[in-house]
């Protein structure tokens, strides 16, 4: 199985966010790079579920499991659908993620 | 230009509290997603790729110079600079946030404006042709009907819950510039044996998964039974349309399985009923609106005066190569002598089509005031334009756009190119749309290039759903994905106006780098074998398909 992250959007801003922290803390980063990561089945389930848990909905709006592929130790989405959230959009290199973390 | 009354402006500031207390209970985890998420769309607020997007009304694409300053202002205050405008001549927002949506509303609704019914299954911001009372040939000026039919289906009970999305357009001209045949409803003024003004009736039309040019339902309408004959067409619906599957809910599903003759006998029997009844249109409230459509105070030039103006206006044609041909193509007649319509394309070389900075949209209100009674036009080809402005000023005004970027000569030429926001914005596209557009019009760049090629749309969506008009466009061009990889399938043909069509797929899809290439070629295979002055698709129908497929494909 390819390793699997879990994103969303943040509710009060919209903003693309993936699930970080330590296990069990539910935490939300807007940095890929911050995304923990579940390299099977099981742990991938544990992720979502961490981020439908309770309390979980006044914080993110529809999480998922997207694909990553390790570029080093840093995760990049397998889609571009997901690198294109990842970083903002690509005709706009001033907006979104690409332009706040450069 | 309609301004609000008493039950306009009480509307809209309640449906701001409303949701502002709907927003406040999202937030506090009163109301689930599942519950707030139809109240959100239902004013307009969508939940995009990278963060929310709030989708802005502009009945009938019509708004004045101090409206266009709140829409500078709100990007720049809720926004990231700049808004962009769509082909249903409205206005988004893509960064705002939800906390602050309800002060962003009020704001709006401090200039007579809205996001109501932008989005959701009711019907939606109806459009116009962007020429509307100042097309030389127009029977009459559209836009006073479809502040009619605005007002009627603003928060409608009984069309608040439709099958499925409802759009409806309306055009007073003979040459249609608002799309009417692929519309759920269209309505065509035309007259009848006796000279008297109303409307040919079109239903079932639409792009899409399925797209179908609507079928003629009513050959003349008389204006009074506008809204009792919309009621019946809507009832048919309301009651007929599919539920079970999304995308076989739309009333062009429901006309073209029970065929158009049998559709229309169950409007015309449902509309017995409801004609001469409550909702026909009272003489006194169609004066009312009609007098806010009056035109403004024009100068009356005399002969000699005309003379002279016209004499300077030919010298500044001939010594400026960039002045006259902005005025080939961004200059359309007006139906009052000394007067022009002065196009503003939001199509710069590279540009994003249809964006449009806050900055800039301080100078067309600006413009718009000084050149243009304050008014502004939004047109479903994601451009601007000022429908007034004196032949005489049109020099100072290109002057002054083409310093902030918004002269480009290209009104419905190949760079004019409509695309919807695709994949770098949208949650439903496969592909991207825009960098494809900006990579055309870098291409085809050269003014004197795309004035010779002449006049050829060309339409871009980023998926199925074909918010760029893929179908209808002479050029379209629909983004896939195939197996994780975005490619580019070439339709030729189509057509929006009067004589709308479908276009036909070429051939196999084109990757990402290889589009604009296919383009190029059909163009420059267009322009080898056209005769005269011919269109693009008067060209397509004589020689057929044949020519174009042996240069796209000849090599595989």
């Amino acid at each position: 199985m390819a390793d699997k992250i879990v994103t969303a959007n943040r509710l009060d801003d919209g903003l693309v966010v993936y699930l970080n922290g330590a296990s069990g803390g539910g935490s939300w980063s807007e940095r890929i790079e911050d995304a923990r990561i579940a390299g099977d089945d099981a742990a991938a389930d544990g992720l979502l579920a961490e981020a439908e848990g309770p309390g979980q909905e006044i914080r993110v709006v529809g999480p998922y499991l997207i694909e990553i592929a390790l570029e080093g130790a840093e995760p990049r989405p397998v889609s571009y659908r997901e690198a294109i959230r990842a970083k903002g959009p690509t005709v706009r290199l001033d907006l979104g993620k690409q332009a706040d973390f450069a | 230009m309609y301004r609000y009354d008493e039950f306009d402006h009480t509307l809209v500031q309640e449906r701001v509290a409303q949701f502002r207390g709907q927003v406040a209970r999202r937030l506090s985890g009163e109301l689930s997603e599942e519950e707030f998420k139809p109240l959100r769309l239902m004013n307009g607020l969508y939940l995009q790729l990278h963060a929310y997007m709030l989708r802005v009304a502009i009945p009938y694409g019509t708004f004045s110079a101090r409206q266009m300053r709140t829409l500078a202002d709100i990007a720049r205050r809720y926004d990231k600079g700049y808004g962009h405008f769509t082909t249903r001549q409205n206005i988004q927002y893509n960064w705002p946030r939800l906390d602050r949506v309800p002060d962003l509303l009020d704001e709006l609704a401090g200039v007579e404006m809205h996001a109501l019914q932008t989005s959701g299954n009711c019907i939606r911001n109806v459009t116009a042709d962007h020429y509307a009372g100042v097309a030389a040939e127009e029977i009459e000026d559209p836009r006073i009907y479809a502040e009619l039919i605005r007002q009627w289906s603003s928060l409608h009970p009984e069309f608040s819950f439709l099958p499925r999305k409802f759009k409806i357009a309306v055009t007073g001209s003979p040459h249609d510039r608002a799309a009417v045949k692929v519309h759920d409803i269209g309505l065509q003024m035309c007259r009848d044996e006796d000279g008297a003004p109303g409307f040919a009736v079109l239903v079932g039309g639409g792009l899409g998964r399925s797209p179908f040019v609507a079928k003629k339902i009513r050959e003349f309408l008389p204006k009074r039974h506008l809204l009792s004959y919309l009621e019946a067409i809507l009832r048919v619906y309301n009651q007929l349309g599919r539920r079970d599957n999304k995308y076989k809910a739309r009333i062009k599903i429901l006309v073209h399985e029970l065929g158009a003759e049998a559709f229309t006998e169950l409007v015309e029997a449902e509309w017995a009923e409801l004609k001469d009844g409550t909702v026909e249109l009272p003489a006194g409230e169609v004066a009312r609106i009609q007098s806010y459509f009056a035109p403004p105070p024009y100068e009356a030039f005399s002969g000699a005066t005309l003379e002279i103006q016209n004499r300077e206006f030919e010298v500044r044609r001939f010594e400026d190569r960039g002045f006259a041909n902005w005025l080939r193509s961004n200059v359309a007649a007006h139906k009052a002598p000394g007067y022009a319509i002065a196009n503003i394309s939001l199509k710069p070389e590279g540009g994003v089509p249809g964006d449009i900075t806050a900055e800039q949209m301080d100078l067309v209100a600006e413009l718009a005031e000084r050149f243009g009674f304050g008014e502004i036009r939004a047109s479903h080809q994601q451009n601007l334009l000022m429908p007034d402005v004196k032949r005489a000023d049109l020099y100072a005004l290109w002057q002054a756009l083409g310093r902030h970027g918004l002269a480009s000569p290209n009104i419905g030429l190949v760079a004019d190119i409509i695309a919807c926001p695709g994949l770098d914005y949208c949650t439903l596209a496969n592909a991207r749309a825009i960098p494809v557009a900006q990579a055309i019009s870098e291409r085809f760049a050269d003014p004197a290039r795309q004035h010779a090629i002449g006049e050829l749309g060309i339409k871009i969506s980023g998926c199925i759903n074909a918010c760029g008009h893929h179908h209808v466009g002479q050029i379209g061009i629909l983004g896939v994905d195939k197996k994780g990889v975005e490619f580019y399938q070439i339709t030729l043909g189509g057509a929006a106006d009067e004589n709308a069509a479908l276009g036909k797929i070429i051939g196999p899809a084109f990757g990402y780098d290889q589009v604009v290439d296919a383009v190029e070629t059909i163009v420059d295979t267009y322009l080898e074998i056209r005769v005269d002055d011919e269109a693009f698709n008067q060209t397509l129908t004589r020689v057929g398909f044949a020519p174009f497929k042996e240069k796209l494909y000849a090599a595989h």
